[in-house]
Parts: structure tokens; sequence; C-alpha cells
């Protein structure tokens, strides 16, 4: 086997040295009856070409040849091959968590670059060195502002991305938290007058999420007042960050907890992706996760190393902030080299790309009878359009144009039916963007 | 540099400041095709209350600095790729290329989780074939690829027994029961699924002690989480009595499967009373540790836990595959999006590259373990004599007579060009030094590696200082994490007055 580096002669004289008979020697302390008779029933040993050709085969079976209009949390933005050249260096890939910090000087230094480049990012003064994704890091986030208020309701609104919120209520739903949710209105931004109501001495925290799962952005100031003037913190999630290279961080949100997918990190149905926490200097010691700090060593060198790991779980057990141990190093380094490669000027470029391109959607669609914007607020590179007809069954008939046609926010809000949500980034050809339209058009004007 | 010290010797290390210290303005390092729409001014796009200036002190560096930058990093890492990383429990085992190169696909790596099914047949095709695979490797009945790491397969788990009994006995019961020698992550996640912690003493030979298990088994106990092997890498004789005491008080036994690799292909969990357990792929099934993760810990059961998964649960009809939402009785979701999917697709491809033959790398493991063990246990002292498998754990009680301690031993193994074992865990043995080779270490590197340890011991008793000092040969010598810690600077700030040159 091509993995195994032992001949068969250096096991047998393996064996001799340490005085086993056999291999089977070694694993008589597994009580007979536990031990297996007969080899699994695996498929394979393949040779690399043979995995190469099943997943190629695999592959051939998804979505190549298609043009997608789906964002909702995971968004198709350009990727240098420099980044995944530098992420497979097999010093970076191949290593562990940066405990020994005097042979991981590497990963740690990267580490505090991307801690910085986050806190840049969301405007926040300190960040940690990656969550799971998101949705995660939004549940740690709150899980946070109840360690910091010592309060036990949330609020939530509607508009945080459905999936979000689901994962919120596996983990506090066994934690005594009491959540609520909060709706929007024909802006398509959280319902101020009603959230100002559901606050109150014992919220905890209010989670919003700029721009919005409808694509809309929030105004994050003044729901930040909201929830001080009651003793809560805001929680902003982030889902879109490439929108920060034109909208202003979320001043007033206490924690920002972003996915980070869309610097350099392919959708790959799903993960792995990289998820944020950033907070303020004066919330990081119930902060969750690895953090790397600055200090020097016995010469006064400068260096990195894991700090303030008290809180962790490997020190503080069941007292910890987190069970999180493995985070998402080599994806948080993937959007560290995307965003050095990017620059303040490409990341404002990137941004006004998006905003470009989805007002030009908008436009296209809009042009179509009986199509419209479902919100008035401002959006960044979403938004939800009504049709005058089911969004599945459009969907379908877009398909055989190979067109991923939006999101149906029928399946995750009961009174959304007929709302479809587009995402457009840089990836999208206007020709693409137009072909959709048409497409659109002519599903429409045939009779149902 | 000591002519003992085969396996390394010194090059030059290129110096590298921070990214942030290299920017100058109008400098960047990827250009866009040109807008084919007409362009947009943010700020008359968003109105003025919501629009964004630069990013100040945002990096401005070109594509030859960002390459340059990361590469010069990057050589600052021990890895893998260059020499043995014995880390016990972390099972550092080779990260086969190929598992990259399929996880890169067009078809794989582009996929959208949420288009449509009936577009997805060979991403779900890849989840199904993996969830067969390690229902087979396990002797579970089913389970979920869902979970980010290995922590949150813990959770789940915790969750899946907590609905379980909440549905069979109306209540979910009180306390989970956790081994001393166990992982940090079980006492944390066991609190985050709403359990209180009990910890279990082991006995004299580091094993679950049945007669106290027996004292503290009640009604109260929801659950036993056990890694198997243990944490000093031996397998729980007692696991099947363990399981029978559990199951006879209503209660489940969890097993932590951080220890997988000494398993594979030789026993199976579901055979010795498990019945939910986690996987860590980036242990076990080779997808690569990254500097910290990702990882992924699919969570495997019985049945009589399967109702419970966290959606969306994997289904097949005459044929076709789907990912379901609507399950009555589901703990709910544990993370967006499905899972991390690259990691699951690099964990199949490396079970095919072995097929049945992945008891061979089992097996490799627990021989180099054991020849480890055999060539250093005449000079390191054994708390716990009994057998190993795919790791051994030493102590440094015959050092500390000199001063020397597990920490110093494994910064000394650095200047001998290996990265250090795990020091300091677990936590039943004092100064303990935990030794994992994995099935990726040849016999001349294991030699190399015992030849080191065997200097060190020699120089622990005739040259402390020389130890305890060490490494001598890295950019960085051992590094403040007192004051790091009592004043943290976590990021970069600018100087007030230009450049800062340090």
């Amino acid at each position: 086997m091509r993995y195994l580096p032992k001949s068969p002669a250096e096991r047998q004289e393996m064996l001799v040295a340490i005085g086993a008979r056999s291999i089977d020697d070694l694993f008589a302390s597994i009580p007979a009856e536990f031990r297996l008779k007969a080899p699994l029933n695996l498929p394979g040993p393949m040779s690399e070409h043979e995995i190469i050709e099943y997943f190629r085969a695999r592959a051939a079976e998804n979505s190549c040849g298609y043009t997608s209009f789906l964002g909702a949390g995971v968004y198709n933005h350009l990727r240098s091959v420099v980044t995944d050249s530098l992420i497979q260096r097999g010093e970076f890939l191949t290593s562990y968590t940066p405990y020994q910090a005097e042979i991981s000087q590497g990963t740690l230094q990267a580490i505090f670059e991307f801690q910085t480049l986050m806190c840049q990012l969301t405007g926040m003064e300190v960040a940690n060195a990656s969550m799971w994704d998101g949705s995660t890091a939004n549940t740690e986030a709150v899980l946070m502002a109840e360690r910091l208020t010592g309060r036990r309701r949330v609020v939530v609104a509607r508009s945080l991305h459905p999936e979000y919120r689901q994962v919120l209520d596996t983990y506090t739903r066994n934690l005594g938290l009491r959540i609520q949710e909060v709706g929007f209105t024909p802006s398509g931004q959280i319902d101020a007058a009603r959230l100002e109501t559901a606050i109150d001495n014992e919220t905890a925290a209010v989670i919003v999420q700029s721009p919005n799962f409808f694509g809309v952005l929030e105004q994050v100031p003044h729901l930040g007042e909201l929830a001080h003037a009651k003793g809560a913190l805001l929680v902003t999630a982030i889902t879109e960050g490439v929108s920060l290279g034109a909208v202003r961080p979320p001043a007033g949100a206490d924690i920002v907890a972003m996915e980070a997918q869309s610097f350099g990190l392919p959708p790959s149905y799903g993960g792995p992706y990289a998820g944020v926490i950033a907070t303020r200097d004066k919330f990081v010691r119930q902060m969750p996760g690895r953090l790397a700090g600055e200090t020097v060593d016995t010469a006064g060198r400068r260096g990195y190393v894991l700090t303030l790991a008290t809180r962790e779980q490997h020190i503080r057990r069941e007292k910890a902030t987190s069970n999180i141990c493995t985070n998402q190093a080599l994806c948080a380094l993937a959007v560290a080299i995307h965003l050095c490669l990017l620059g303040k000027e490409g990341l404002k470029e990137l941004a006004e790309q998006n905003l470009a391109k989805a007002r030009f959607a908008l436009q296209e669609l809009e042009k179509i009878p009986g199509v419209r914007r479902a919100f008035s607020g401002p959006f960044f590179n979403e938004f939800v359009v009504e049709l005058p007809r089911s969004v599945k069954m459009v969907n379908a008939a877009l398909l055989r144009e190979k067109i991923i046609g939006p999101l149906p926010l029928g399946s995750f809000y009961a009174d959304l039916t007929k709302r479809a949500l587009f995402c457009v980034t840089e990836t999208t050809p206007r020709a693409e963007i137009e072909r959709m339209a048409a497409a659109l058009r002519q599903i429409l004007s045939k009779p149902v | 540099m000591s002519d003992r010290i085969k396996k390394a010797g010194r090059h030059v290390s290129q110096n590298e400041g921070l990214i942030f210290e290299q920017s100058a303005l109008g400098k960047r390092g990827i250009e866009f095709p040109p807008l084919d729409v007409p362009a947009v001014d943010a700020r008359a796009a968003l109105g003025a209350a919501y629009a964004r200036e630069g990013i100040e002190r945002f990096p401005e560096v070109s594509e030859i600095e960002v390459i340059r930058h990361f590469t010069r990093l990057s050589t600052w890492n021990h890895a893998i790729d260059l020499g043995m990383y014995p880390l016990g429990s972390c099972t550092m085992k080779y990260n086969p290329r190929v598992n990259e190169f399929v996880s890169r696909l067009d078809g794989i790596a582009t996929e959208h989780p949420y288009q449509p099914q009936e577009l997805s047949q060979g991403c779900l095709k890849i989840l199904k074939m993996l969830l067969d695979c390690l229902v087979e490797i396990t002797g579970m009945d089913a389970g979920t690829l869902e979970p980010a790491a290995g922590a949150q397969g813990e959770l789940t788990g915790l969750l899946l027994i907590r609905a379980y009994l909440e549905d069979t006995q109306g209540q979910p019961r009180k306390k989970v029961l956790i081994p001393d020698s166990a992982h940090g992550t079980n006492p944390a996640s066991a609190v985050i699924a709403g359990y209180e912690v009990e910890n279990v003493p082991s006995d004299e030979r580091g094993q679950i002690d049945i007669a106290s298990l027996k004292k503290i088994v009640n009604g109260n106990v929801a659950a036993m989480m056990v890694t198997n092997p243990s944490t000093l890498g031996v397998f729980e004789q007692n696991i099947a009595t363990a399981a029978e005491l559990l199951h006879a008080h209503g209660a489940l036994l969890y097993m932590d499967g951080a220890n997988m690799n000494a398993l594979a292909g030789v026993a199976r969990p579901g055979d010795f009373g498990v019945d939910v357990m986690h996987l860590n792929l980036h242990k076990t099934f080779s997808t690569p540790h990254g500097g910290g993760g990702p990882g992924a810990g699919p969570v495997m059961v019985k049945k009589i836990l399967q109702p419970y998964l966290p959606i969306p649960v994997l289904t097949e009809k005459s044929g076709r595959l789907a990912l379901e939402n609507h399950r009555l009785k589901s703990i709910g979701r544990v993370r967006a999006f499905g899972g991390n999917f690259g990691v699951l697709v690099r964990a199949l491809a490396y079970v095919l590259a072995y097929g049945p033959g992945i008891r061979q790398a089992t097996e490799d493991a627990v021989l180099n373990a054991n020849y480890i063990r055999n060539n250093l246990e005449d000079v390191y002292d054994l708390p716990y004599k009994s057998p190993s498998m795919h790791e051994v754990v030493f102590s440094d009680a015959r050092q500390k007579k000199n001063g020397v301690n597990t920490t110093d031993i494994a910064k000394r193994l650095i200047d001998y060009g290996f990265h250090p074992y795990t020091t300091s865990f677990p936590l039943i043995v004092p100064g303990a030094l935990m030794i994992e080779p994995t099935e990726s270490e040849s016999k001349q590197e294991c030699d190399l590696f015992v030849g080191a340890m065997r200097a060190i011991a020699e120089e622990a008793a005739t040259n402390p200082e020389l130890v305890k000092t060490a490494p001598h040969s890295t950019r960085v010598s051992r590094l403040d994490e007192v004051s790091a810690a009592r004043k943290p600077i976590l990021r970069w700030r600018p100087c007030p007055s230009g450049p800062c040159l340090r």
C-alpha cells in the first residue's frame, strides 16, 4: 500500500525487536470476541487514478454547466490560484494546532494577521482565530452574551438566516434560554418598534443580520441603541463579508459573528468555511475559541503564541467558555491570503462590482410584467423579488435553460410564497443576467 | 550542533515582518475583469448612512509579496510533510495529496448547498458512500456527517441521548459520567448539552473502575463518555461490562472515537456495546489538520437513536438520493448547510485508497507505538504497564530528578528535527509524554526518533541545562507566555509615528 512506508521484512524485524510472535499479539488486549475475524466489507482498494476517476464521475452528476443565482449565506466569488497554492504548502496543510510555538511561528503569525484583518473589516477591537462557520459563530456569540449579562432572554430577528436560527435553537433548547423572534417591515428591515417592546431587563442579546437574509441592510447603530437602553448586547451576524468593502461596519454591535466564506473559499456544497467572532476588548475573556497574541522570546525577539487559554476546554474543562477545539485554521489562512491579495482597493472594487451587478439584474427583472422587488430597504448583492407564480415552478422551467434560479423563500417563510431571493456577484456575466431575465419573461408569458 | 542530531541541520531562515508593515498605498495583488454593467457609486446606491469609506490601514501589497510573505511564514512551521509529528491523541498521519486534488474538482468544490437535489446526486452519492463505509468500520447502524469537528460531534451525540431519554423515559436525566483521563472537550460538550458532569476516577491500571462505576450509576445518569482506546493508548478491557451496567440502569454508552486509529479494521465499537460515538475525520481518516482545522466529526449511532439524528437526513427513494429537513423527532440542525463537505470528500478518498486493507494501517500504527515503547521504556518511566495500542504514555519522573520536565524534553526534541509529542496529557499521568507515531512512519524514522529520545534522556542526566533551555535551533527561543496573557496584544496596530521597524 503506497501510503505505508514499511516492507514486509521491516515489519517482521520490528515484531522480533519487541518480542512479539505475530502482529496479532499486539491486539491481544482486545477481548477475543470483539476482534474481527473477517475483513471489512469496504469498496477499494483503489489506485490514485481510480480515486480521481471515481470523483470525476460524481462531479459529472452535479451542476456543471449551469449558471446560478443562489446566495443565501454561501456565495460565488472569484478566487485566485495564489490562495490555493499557498494553503497547499505542506507546512501549512499538514501541521497541527500551534501549541508548540517555536516551530509554529508561521501558523501563529498568520492567525495574528487574520485576527487583525477581521478587526479591520468588522470595525471591532478583537477577533478570534476562527469558529466552525457563521451559524455556530452566531450561536457562540449568543452564549457569550448570556455569560456577559447573566440574562436568559434573547431576541432574534426573523430576517436572520433561517438555518442560523435553527442552529441557535438546537444549542439553546437545553440551556434554559428563551428566544423570541421579531418580524420585519415592508422595507425588509427588522420591525424596530416591535423590537423595542420585545427587549426588557432580562434580555441578554438582540441578534440581527446585516445584510440580512433578504439582502437588506439593517440600521445597526439604531438597533444598538435600543438594545443598550435596556442593558442588552447587540449581536450582528454577517453572512456576506464582501459587503464590508462598501457597507459601514456594524457600529453599535457588541459582538459580530461572521461567515468569511466569501473571501477565497469555494462553496463546496456547504463547507468547510470559516466563522469569525469579533468583539470589544473588554469582552475578550468571555470569548470562545483560540487567540494568537504577540510576545517576545528570551532574547527579546517578537513572536506569537496561543494565549488566554484559560478560557478553553483543554484547561477549564466543564467551566470553559465553549467546547470548541479544532477550528477552521486552514480556511482562516485562505481568507487572510485572499484579503491580502485584494487589499484596500481590490476589496472596494469587488464590493462595488457586486453592487452594480445586483442593481443591473434587478432592473432587468423589473422590466418583466408582474415582477417587482418585494422590499424597499438598501441592499448589497442580494434582493427579493415577488413573482406572479410559484417560484418552484419558475425554477423548474429555468433549469431547462441550464439556469439555477433564485431561492424560493416560501421554503423558509410560510408568509413569503412567490418571493424569490436572487444573488448576483461579480462572477455572473451580464450576458447570463440578460439570458436569465429573458428566460423568466418567456416563462411568465406562457399561461399556467 | 551536536553530531548526534542526525535528522536536522541548520539553514537560512528568511526574516519577515507582518504583512501590514509591507503595505504601501496603491498596490494590489488581484485584478478583476472589467465591469460589464453600468458602474455604481456606493454612496449613491446605499446612501451616506450605510456607505463605507476605504478601510484604514488595510494591507496593500502585490501578488509576489503575498507569495513571499506566506511562503516565508510557512517555512517556520514543522509539518508531517517534513517529518514525524508524534502528538499523542492527534493522529498526525500522512495527508494524501490525491484527497486535496479531488476535493478541488469542478463539480465538487463548486457546488452550492441550495442547488436542486437533482443536480447534486454526485455530492449525495459521496455522502452516502462515506456514511456506509463508516457504518461498516464502526459496526454502528446509522449516522450523521454534519458535525464540523469532534467537539461538535460530542455535543450532537449527547443531544441524541437527551432526546432519546426524553422521548422514551419522559425526562433527559441529569448527569454524564466522564473519566478523569478524558479529553477536555468531553465535559465542555456535556455542559452545553445541559448536563452536569461527574468525574469518574480510573483504577490503578488506568482503566474504567467497574466497582466504583457500580456505586455511581443510577437513574440520574444519562450516559458515560468513554474514550477507547483510552488516552493512555490502552484498550478498555471492561468496556462491554460498563455498557451492560449502564444499559441495566437505562443509561447509554458514548464513545469518543478520537483513538479509532487503533481499531479500524480490527474491532468495532458497535460490537462492544457502544450506543453512540463520534469520529474525527482529521485524525483517523487522514484529512489535514491545517494548523488547527477544518475537521469533521461524524456521529455514528445504534438504531434506537436514529429517529433523533440532526436534519438534514440523507434518504434514498428508488435510486434517487435526497436530503430531508422534516423529521418529527430530530434534535434539529447543528450546523448550517449540512457539514464540512470538502473534508468528507477527502475522508472518502482515504477509505477508497485502502478498502478492507485499512486494517494494515491500524496494524502498522500499533506496531510503531509498541516499537517505540520497547525501545524507550528502559530510559523513561512508564507509569501504566498495560499493553499499548496506537500510542504510549511515559512520564518525566526520572528526568525530574535533574530538574528536567516533559516540556523541556519536548522542546529539546525540536533540535533533533522532530515535532514534540503531546505534553502533560492525559491529566492522570503527572508530567506525561504522550507519543503517537501513526502508521505513516518508516522504521528508519522511528529509529531516528528513538535515538533522539535516548540522547535527550542522557543529556537530561549529564547536561540538564542544555535541555531546559531548548530549543536552540529555532528562529525564536521559548516565548514569554505569561506576559502574552497578562497584557494581551491580539492584533496589529499602526505605530502612531509612521512605519514601525522592530
